[in-house]
């Protein structure tokens, strides 16, 4: 079973919602072209590896969203509907190379090895990150849009530097698309020829505001022409169009031959977060439509007709995503809530007589406190 | 020798980067042209174009790739041109620069100087005279660093530039040109230490950055009215060497805090409220400020009659000793 599949237009799969490794690229001219087969050889194991993070990533969603709504997240930030997108552009990263995600990329942490819980600490409260950006080469979340894609930038630009083989993988909503951090980025990035993947989430929406009222063009991508670098418009409900065109991406900077912009169409399945009401400003029309084409089930059809999902893997998948919420009700549900006096220790590389003094009378507070009980 | 504050920090870049393969120089016009000011004069045809580069113009996107090139390893050291244009990069400095380390527990530090050319006196048009200072040292996270003189420029810069903790380091512009008889390397006090310019009796004059040289032109003309005045140079507004005020003040019984900032909320007020409270039994007239006026700053022409200078320092001394 190790024979790679080669995926093309004509898979059978294709008439059931396209699992087709099918993107169009952006012309120099700047014009969209039309959507093209592209190749796409993956193993069968890397096919199924697709599924599970994705199916893993849907069963962590919603226990995160049960975790809400029992008080032990104050909020979450849902990725149902883009899981091809996340896991198959972590899939696409070597072990050296790093994630700067959003607030969304819960799943793209996870299948970057990240512990759940640790991904969703910035959500409990109980601290703003939970894990060790360098252990796992995972940025933490950034909620200020496209702030982390200039960080991204320079991270490629000093593996550049350093002559290492280092890849920077960005994600970016359609939202944060129009910051201006976003443009300095992609500037800059191109102007130096920095090894990075600039990946464009288009989800239809910034909280509220639909696509229509962050631009005019007909496509994000488009924009890459104006920085000189290559760009795509990829099926962001398609792990395997996902996944093929970031490694190819990836493998583009890694040579050397600079940033690369993908947009990735999908559609965000839930509310903007746990604390908002999408029925406000979608119809349940549209969330039908998307529904049809979800990437969950797109994948499973494409594995089956390649008899690569068997009763057994599917129920080893379910197991281990039962384990997983398993694992995040028993860290989070009832979680302490930290230690206050920490919030001293990370201020600077060494706490000043100022911080020495407020930690002092905190200390103080808190010992009368409970000596009061 | 005699060396200027411009030829101090230039040597201070040139020494930290052959010490250190890590630092690396960038920001607008630094590389060919060796900035503005010259301050990077050189760099790039000695260190090669990918350790002294110039960027697109875009501040936020020169502070932002910083802090990936620091999460990296690098020390970067950039360069903003004028402090007016520090601005586009304040979610990045805010935001990130300053809380990185928090975020993530310590587990990543960002080993990073932020230069900015500060202040007024050198009849720039609008945007190229602002004093910033207080909206970084009220910034968690942050160390905010001026030097008065050539030798604490040099000084400073290489201690920023070592610094694990990210540095704004706000360059007086107008005292670029200033000269020092220092021989080069040198190294002055700790960097988070305020330093006595010129010790005294009669009040404690409180300065820093471009100031410095104005408290101690006036210290040397109160002689003439009889007053012994002491001069403290802050070096470092954040953290703050607030054991070397009270020591100061505690003797002199009277304090004067000088900068061109404006008045309102200006990091005169931080230092008033803290003397008052800790040595509030020795003074013997309350905290005096001068400032700046409370207004955008004015055109070239005019701006003489905005900036603290050595009459209006007197008539403040003149005040507290009244009390």
């Amino acid at each position: 079973m190790s024979q790679p599949v080669t995926l093309t237009e004509s898979s059978s799969a294709a008439g059931r919602g396209g699992v087709t490794a099918t993107w169009q690229e952006i012309a120099p001219n700047g014009a969209l072209g039309e959507p093209a087969a592209h190749p796409a050889d993956l193993s069968p194991e890397r096919l199924r590896e697709l599924y599970r993070f994705m199916a893993l990533g849907r069963r962590i969603d919603g226990q995160a969203i049960n975790l809400t709504r029992q008080g032990a997240l104050g909020v979450f930030a849902s990725s149902h509907g883009q899981e091809a997108v996340e896991v198959g552009a972590a899939l696409a990263l070597e072990a050296g190379d790093w994630l700067f995600p959003t607030y969304r990329e819960t799943v793209a942490a996870f299948v970057r090895g990240v512990d759940v819980v640790e991904v969703l600490t910035l959500f409990s409260g109980s601290w703003h990150g939970g894990f060790d950006p360098m252990r796992y080469r995972v940025a933490p979340f950034a909620t200020p849009l496209a702030t982390q894609v200039l960080h991204a930038t320079g991270l490629a630009m000093a593996a550049r530097l350093r002559g290492d083989r280092v890849v920077a993988l960005t994600f970016l909503g359609d939202g944060a698309a129009s910051e201006g951090d976003a443009h300095e980025a992609m500037n800059i990035a191109a102007v130096s020829q920095a090894p990075c993947v600039f990946l464009l989430q288009n989800n239809q929406y910034a909280i509220s505001v639909p696509l229509r009222l962050q631009t005019r063009a007909s496509a994000l991508a488009l924009r890459a022409a104006g920085y000189g670098m290559p760009g795509i418009r990829v099926d962001g409900n398609d792990a395997v169009s996902v996944h093929a065109a970031v490694r190819g991406a990836v493998e583009r900077a890694r040579a050397g031959d600079g940033p690369t912009l993908i947009e990735a169409v999908t559609y965000r399945m839930g509310a903007h977060t746990t604390a908002d009401d999408a029925s406000r400003y979608r119809s349940a029309e549209e969330v039908d439509e998307w529904q049809g084409r979800d990437p969950l089930a797109r994948h499973l059809a494409l594995l089956r007709d390649h008899g690569l999902a068997d009763d057994a893997f599917l129920e080893a998948v379910r197991a281990e995503g039962e384990a997983i919420a398993a694992h995040m009700r028993a860290a989070l549900y009832g979680a302490p809530a930290g230690d206050p006096l920490e919030m001293f220790d990370h201020v600077y590389s060494a706490r000043t007589p100022l911080l020495e003094a407020q930690r002092a009378q905190l200390a103080a507070e808190l010992a009368a406190a409970a000596e009061v009980g | 020798m005699a060396v200027t504050m411009a030829g101090a920090l230039n040597t201070a870049l040139h020494d930290a980067m052959r010490d250190d393969e890590r630092v690396v120089v960038y920001g607008e016009d630094v590389g060919r042209l060796g900035g503005v000011f010259r301050i990077t004069d050189g760099l790039q045809t000695t260190f090669g174009a990918e350790r002294c580069f110039d960027t697109p113009v875009a501040e936020s996107g020169i502070v932002g790739t910083a802090v990936g090139m620091a999460m990296y390893g690098l020390r970067p050291v950039v360069e903003l041109q004028f402090d007016g244009f520090s601005y586009p990069a304040f979610d990045q400095i805010v935001s990130h620069v300053a809380k990185y380390r928090n975020r993530t527990r310590s587990h990543v530090s960002l080993p990073m100087v932020v230069r900015i050319p500060y202040g007024g006196g050198i009849g720039g048009v609008e945007h190229h005279s602002e004093s910033p200072e207080t909206y970084y040292a009220h910034t968690a996270g942050l160390m905010v660093v001026t030097p008065g003189t050539p030798a604490d420029a040099y000084s400073l810069l290489r201690a920023s530039i070592a610094q694990d903790d990210p540095v704004i380091f706000l360059e007086p512009k107008r005292r670029y040109w200033m000269k020092q008889e220092v021989d080069l390397p040198v190294a002055t006090e700790p960097m988070t230490r305020a330093v006595v310019r010129r010790p005294g009796t009669s009040a404690t004059l409180i300065a820093y950055g471009p100031m410095v040289e104005t408290a101690l032109a006036a210290a040397e003309a109160g002689v003439e009215e009889g007053w012994d005045l002491e001069v403290v140079d802050l070096r470092s507004l954040s953290p703050l060497d607030m054991d070397t005020l009270v020591q100061s003040v505690t003797r002199t019984g009277r304090a004067i805090v000088v900068h061109e900032a404006p008045r309102f909320v200006g990091f005169g007020a931080e230092i008033a409220a803290e003397l008052s409270e800790r040595v509030f039994g020795y003074l013997a007239a309350p905290v005096l400020r001068v400032t700046g006026f409370d207004v955008p700053y004015p055109a070239a022409r005019i701006e003489k009659h905005h900036l603290p200078d050595v009459d209006r320092i007197l008539d403040a001394v003149e005040r507290s000793l009244q009390y």
